[in-house]
Order: C-alpha cells, then sequence, then structure tokens
C-alpha cells in the first residue's frame, strides 16, 4: 500500500499528518513499520518529527553533455534535437548550460562526430536510515541553487523501494507541477490535507484535478477546521470527496507542532483516528 | 554592419520589447542603410531555454550587436561566446529610435548579466 500526502497549498499541514500517520501505523504494525519518504527535497523538514538516523548516503546527478570541440565540426544537429535549449551552437563554439539540461542523453546519440560525452552533473542528496517507532525513514535534499527537484524525487523512490506488504508514506512537496505528480505517480492513495480558507480551496481544486489525471483516488484531511467555510463543504460534496478527519483550530496542537511534536505525540488519541483513516483508505482502495 | 533588437510588431517603427529570450520578433536592421527584415521570435513560447534559443538565433544571424532590455545569464553567456556584443533599449521607444541612437553611441553596453534566469529546468 502507498500512500502519498500532498495539498496544492503550502503550509496546510502536510508533514504533520505524513509523520503522525506513520507514527499510528507503526504502533498497529509492529513487526512491519511504515517506510516513509520526504519527498520535499527542496525544504525536507519530516526528519525533525522522525529523527531519524542516516547510515547511507547517494549522491544525485543528471548525466550531462561535455563537448569535444576538437571533433565538434559546429553542425548544430545537438541545438536541434534539444528540446530544452540548454546546447547552442554559436559560431565556432559550443555551448552547455547545464541549468537548463535535462540529462536526456539525444544530443549524445545524434552527434554524427561523437563528439559528446555525458558526465554526471551534482544536483542533490538522498539519504535513509531508521527513524523514531521502528520507521524506516529516507529523504531527499536538493542542492541550494538548483532548479529541478524532480530527478531527486525519482531516484528517491527508486532507491528506497518498501520490503514486501510494507506501507509507504511519501510526504510531497506543496503545489501541484512537476515534483509533485513524480512524487504521487504509483500511489494507491492521495491524502490531500486542506484548510478552510479561499487560498487553501483554490489550490485543493488544482491537487484533486491533478490526482484526477493521475486516475488515483483522493480522501482529504481538513486541518485548522474552524467549521465556518462553507465553500469547502460544497466543493468537498460536489467532487464526492470523502473527508477522513478534520482537525480543529487549536493553539495547543500549533505550540506542540512548533516544539517538533508530531499531532500522536500532543494528543494521543490521534492514534486511533489515524488508523480510522488507513482502514478508510484501505477499504477504499480495495473496492476501486 | 548589422544589429538585431527585439520588438513588438514586425517593423521599424515598432515599439521596443524589452525581453531578449521572449520578445515577439527579432528585428534585423543594417544600421547604415536601415534596410531591415523581422523574424518571429522562435522561442516566444518555449518551456524554458529562450534566452539560449535567442542567442542562437543572433548567433546564426551574423548580427554584430544585440539590443533589448534584458539579458540574463544564458543569453549573456551564450552571446559573449559568439562575440555578439550587447546594448540596451534605455529611454528608446521605438526601433527606428534605437538604431539612431546605436548610430550616435547613446546606448549603454552590458558587461554582465542584467538579471536572474527566468526559466531554469523544472
Amino acid at each position: 500500500m502507498k500512500i502519498s500526502v500532498a495539498s496544492g497549498k503550502g503550509g496546510t499541514g502536510k508533514t504533520m499528518i505524513a509523520t503522525s500517520l506513520a507514527i499510528s501505523l507503526a504502533a498497529i504494525m509492529s513487526e512491519q513499520p511504515p517506510l516513509f519518504l520526504d519527498c520535499d527535497v527542496e525544504a525536507p523538514n519530516a526528519h525533525l518529527f522522525l529523527h531519524p538516523e542516516f547510515i547511507e548516503r547517494e549522491d544525485v546527478g543528471l548525466l550531462i553533455p561535455f563537448v569535444d570541440e576538437a571533433k565538434c565540426t559546429h553542425c548544430g544537429k545537438c541545438a536541434e534535437v534539444c528540446q530544452y535549449h540548454a546546447i547552442a551552437v554559436l559560431g565556432q563554439k559550443t555551448l552547455v548550460f547545464p541549468q537548463l539540461c535535462h540529462g536526456c542523453g539525444s544530443c549524445t546519440v545524434m552527434c554524427p562526430e561523437k563528439a559528446i560525452s555525458e558526465a554526471p552533473d551534482r544536483m542533490g542528496v538522498i539519504e535513509r536510515g531508521p527513524a523514531a517507532a521502528g520507521i524506516s525513514f529516507a529523504r531527499g535534499i536538493l542542492d541550494v541553487g538548483e532548479p529541478m527537484a524532480t530527478p531527486v524525487i525519482r531516484k528517491l523512490k527508486r532507491w528506497a523501494q518498501p520490503a514486501p506488504g510494507q506501507v509507504v508514506i511519501y510526504d510531497a512537496p506543496p503545489g501541484a507541477s512537476c515534483p509533485v505528480v513524480e512524487t504521487v505517480r504509483g500511489s494507491n492513495f492521495l491524502v490531500l490535507v486542506t484548510e478552510p480558507t479561499p487560498f487553501g480551496l483554490h489550490d485543493l481544486r488544482l491537487a484533486v484535478q491533478m490526482a484526477g489525471e493521475l486516475g488515483i483516488p483522493v480522501g482529504l484531511i481538513i486541518n485548522r477546521d474552524n467549521g465556518s467555510y462553507p465553500a469547502l463543504d460544497e466543493f468537498c460534496t460536489s467532487q464526492n470527496l470523502p473527508v477522513l478527519l478534520r482537525i480543529p483550530f487549536e493553539r495547543s496542537i500549533a505550540e506542540g507542532v512548533a516544539r517538533g511534536q508530531t499531532l500522536t505525540d500532543i494528543h494521543p488519541e490521534y492514534v486511533n483516528h489515524f488508523c480510522q483513516v488507513f482502514s478508510q483508505i484501505a477499504l477504499s482502495t480495495s473496492e476501486g | 554592419m548589422k544589429i538585431i533588437l527585439t520588438t513588438v510588431s514586425p517593423n521599424l517603427d515598432s515599439e521596443i520589447d524589452p525581453r531578449f529570450g521572449r520578445g515577439a520578433y527579432f528585428l534585423v536592421v543594417d544600421c547604415d542603410t536601415l534596410v531591415w527584415e523581422a523574424h518571429p521570435n522562435p522561442g516566444v513560447d518555449s518551456a524554458g531555454g529562450a534566452g539560449s534559443l535567442a542567442a542562437q538565433f543572433v548567433a546564426n544571424q551574423k548580427a554584430a550587436a544585440a539590443i533589448s532590455g534584458d539579458f540574463g545569464p544564458n543569453a549573456y553567456n551564450a552571446l559573449r561566446s559568439a562575440d555578439v556584443e550587447m546594448y540596451l533599449f534605455g529611454t528608446s521607444r521605438t526601433a527606428r529610435e534605437t538604431v539612431e541612437r546605436f548610430n550616435a553611441g547613446l546606448l549603454e553596453r552590458v558587461g554582465a548579466p542584467t538579471g536572474p534566469g527566468h526559466h531554469p529546468r523544472a
């Protein structure tokens, strides 16, 4: 079972929910606690709640082209085939723009002079190790200044595979663009965390649309619920979105999270709530 | 001497377009005779790398100088490799006025990227 936690809008409580769900499942699956992947590689923070000890680490890089000017005839085939315009032929010079390159290798294949070789260009790191409650933890970190998160997430997911039967929880980045799609792709269920505000609802619509495109069933957790935003309830009804859990807008929760506590640390009854959420998810995916 | 300007419409009396990679047209002008031709920017809708694509277009035209309102790091490095000089529109409003000011030596020459990149890989 693979469950992604995403939101659309940032700051709705994805990581609080994802880590609390992981702790709750670890309590009832003590023989095989879940695998947790922090896929928010631009700003990973789940470690603050799950306290992993990282014992393995690997660099992530893209293979980018290097042009041997002695062999290059400046024919321009490489620039023509590059849909990201990451390689340009300028008179008698061929220039590579590493930050535009997606590492597809087309230029290398198309070069009639075999003047292009490829070498890895580091963009981030992935690491893993055991965490609280026996949870297996892994995360990616995008290097500062690197603009493309997706390859780090893709490599993290391939590297940190679940054991047979192990539940996986993917903590997604905010938004609904490529890095979120890369995180959520292949999941059996998507938990969307939202808040009862116009921004929350606006971005929730985008996230629901994305899940529809990917064909992944969705359930909602409404965080900071103060029961006073009918537009959100109307949207849930119109889209037939199940609300799995409502977490009240409460100062004690905010204070606990700010101290690095999960919801289950702050209010232990949430272990039960999250186990029920998991049952609902398991039920809806077995029906699907 | 051949120079290239970014313009909003395809003629010498067009308004200037301040974006190098995303300008609507490239106006290729002979600054001595004012003979010109306009080309639509091939990178105007590209998902990324518009600056490097535009620079490649300019280099292929064998222009001596490019005039625009903004040269990002990719465009700047590419144009410098191609030995194309870069200038800013400054207060010019039309292409014709820009060419006149260029000929009079009134345009500011660019010696470094004028801002951060706009469309990195994503």
